[in-house]
């Protein structure tokens, strides 16, 4: 059985291989190398990787890149790449960690209104023309930040108050509530003022490129916090798998559990979408992925989802800005249009081992 | 000495009554099963015992009142196995009877050598040896059972509460459970409350019965005394007949 540990039969939990680990760091690394090295600016392979390693402490070398070169480098396509295994490995963790605290496979990270919080929010800041996407202090991402965090805070007081007590299923109920009403009234706005429209449709179709390292510096803290939190829960999250009652008779406090997993999961989450816009499936299929291929443990999956998080979203945003060079395909549209044919893989899998 | 006992258990959703002013007391080391007809209120009655649903009344587990203990502190005393448990998709037979150790780890902590040596010990007395990668979905119901069983065990609690353990199982695998809670039970001291609607079974092995109907105890003492035909017919709605064969009690039920 994939991750089930050793074979000598003794009583081992269920852990992480070392080959996964490494299967996942090369997928990152070359994420990351192909990220840099392919783009519009056509840049000599080998002054790249001098670049970069003229940059590491103690070393020089001449990469034989003029500065602005270099600085498509470092300014350009850096940040972004970055910023893709930010958003891609947030995204994915996200998603895992709701799919356990709800024990529902479905569950991404937007399930609980963060996306269409984060959508009228930056409807909002593009409207009013207070974010027009330039300059330094741009409100589209704190709009969007906030809108997502309230949309999460309301599901969950309504929720909450309408016997989330008796079963989680009323937290979901009140996020598909949320979601219409935050949605509706975000399209009466968009409608409204038909001149931005097309600005608001990219923001939510998801984008990475206005990355810059400001964008970076932004999601960095969330992101760590959210992993850092989610990652401690990995084994209770696993207990958590045993439903509500079991988990309680086994010591834990699965109320509390679900409230810490989900505010730490929407902070990154929100953190995310206020800087890249709505990026679809991310969250479904990366941790899917994960559980068909190498074990259903939260152990396994929480930190694959990361690896492979960020390398998906890396790989995808390099398709989404290429294959039709020089315009840009929104990054939301490949991930989806990957998304939804998987997606019926995993719902024809699933009846035999997602959890 | 009373290692459980439950006073003045009072339950009710909405209008409907579930327990209505229940009482029982466990002592240490005694098998209880608690019986009735459908709706009578018996996994109710296991659940408030365990902890796990709230009441008007009051609990207390080796002279602590539950409410007070932190669900840590109570998963130390008390293991509970619901009438059918999860079967997490994907889940290892070892990686499940493992879950059994959370209340004994530290905070967001995981398992350590003495958790897996208490696991395999489990694992070899319930005859699980080799299934531990199994997933448990590719386990038999009988199987799957002694996994249940075997989380509760290696939760190492001095009482264990089981809701019809032995529901899911044919006639021999009724009684391989049952005789494994038994031996279970001698080899560990472990105090067994449970609920059963086999009567002739739950008679075989229990040192109490507790006859529940409406949500209210009608009868307790030792199956001898609690199996009253009389009363069996009125409470059940059915023509029974309570014989003894070979010092066994055995309740048949009749034609008309």
């Amino acid at each position: 059985m994939p991750g089930a540990g050793s074979d000598s039969g003794a009583v081992v939990s269920e852990r992480l291989r070392a080959s996964w680990v490494l299967l996942g760091l090369l997928a990152i690394v070359s994420a990351i190398a192909a990220g840099l090295l392919i783009g519009p600016a056509d840049l000599e392979s080998s002054g790249v990787i001098l670049e970069l390693i003229d940059r590491l402490p103690l070393v020089t070398v001449d990469s034989g890149l003029s500065s602005i070169h270099a600085n498509i480098i470092w300014e350009v396509r850096l940040p972004r790449v970055v910023l893709g295994a930010l958003v891609g490995a947030t995204l994915a963790v996200s998603g895992a960690s709701y799919q356990a605290v709800f024990r529902n496979p479905l569950a991404d990270p937007y399930l609980l209104g963060s996306a269409a919080g984060a959508g009228l929010g930056a409807t909002v800041a593009i409207v009013t023309g207070s974010g027009d996407g330039m300059g330094t202090f741009d409100t589209v991402p704190l709009l969007a930040f906030l809108g997502s965090l309230a949309a999460v805070a309301l599901t969950y007081f309504l929720g909450y108050s309408s016997g989330v007590r008796r079963s989680p299923a009323a937290l979901l109920l009140a996020g598909v509530a949320v979601a219409s009403f935050l949605t509706a009234i975000q399209t009466f706005i968009q409608q409204r003022n038909v001149e931005t429209i097309r600005q608001v449709y990219s923001w939510i179709l998801g984008r990475l490129n206005t990355a810059s390292w400001d964008e970076v510096s932004l999601l960095t803290p969330y992101a760590l916090l959210a992993s850092l939190v989610i990652l401690l829960h990995r084994r209770t999250l696993d207990v958590m798998r045993l439903g509500d009652a079991e988990a309680s008779s086994v010591g834990i406090r699965p109320q509390l559990v679900r409230l810490i997993v989900i505010s730490a999961a929407s902070l990154g989450t929100a953190a995310a979408v206020s800087v890249s816009g709505l990026i679809a499936f991310v969250g479904i299929i990366v941790p899917h992925t994960v559980r068909l291929l190498a074990g259903s443990s939260n152990r396994i999956v929480l930190p694959l989802s990361m690896m492979f998080g960020a390398s998906f979203l890396m790989f995808v945003d390099l398709l989404g800005r290429t294959i039709a060079s020089p315009a840009e395909i929104p990054i939301g549209v490949i991930t989806a249009f990957c998304g939804a044919p998987f997606f019926v893989v995993v719902l024809r899998a699933s009846r035999r081992s997602l959890g | 000495m009373s290692i459980c006992v439950a006073a003045n258990i009072d339950v009710r959703l909405g209008q409907t009554t579930i327990l209505d002013d229940v009482s029982i007391a466990v002592s240490a080391g005694e098998w209880v099963t608690i019986v009735g007809p459908n709706g009578a209120g018996k996994s109710t009655l296991l659940s408030v015992m365990a902890g796990l649903s709230r009441s008007s009344g009051t609990v207390s587990v080796d002279g602590h009142d539950l409410v007070d203990l932190s669900p840590r502190r109570r998963a130390r005393l008390l293991a509970y196995v619901p009438q059918q448990p999860e079967v997490p998709p994907g889940m290892s037979v070892n990686s499940y009877i493992l879950l059994g150790r959370t209340p004994h780890l530290s905070l967001l902590g995981v398992e350590g050598p003495r958790d897996f040596e208490i696991v395999q010990e489990v694992i070899d007395q319930l005859d699980l040896t080799g299934f531990g990668h199994r997933t448990l979905e590719s386990l038999s119901g009988g199987e799957l059972q002694r996994c249940h069983l075997a989380r509760a065990i290696s939760q190492a609690t001095p009482i264990v509460f089981l809701d019809e353990p032995t529901t899911a199982l044919d006639l021999g695998h009724q009684q391989q459970a049952l005789d494994l809670i038994k031996q279970l039970r001698q080899e560990h001291q472990i105090t067994v409350v449970m609920t059963m609607h086999d009567l002739t079974l739950a008679s075989q092995y229990s040192d109490r019965m507790v006859l529940l109907s409406d949500g209210r105890v009608v009868a307790e003492g030792t199956p001898a005394q609690v199996l009253d035909p009389n009363h069996l017919s009125t409470l059940y709605g059915a023509r029974v007949r309570v014989l003894e064969i070979e010092g066994d009690i055995v309740v048949v039920p009749i034609s008309e």
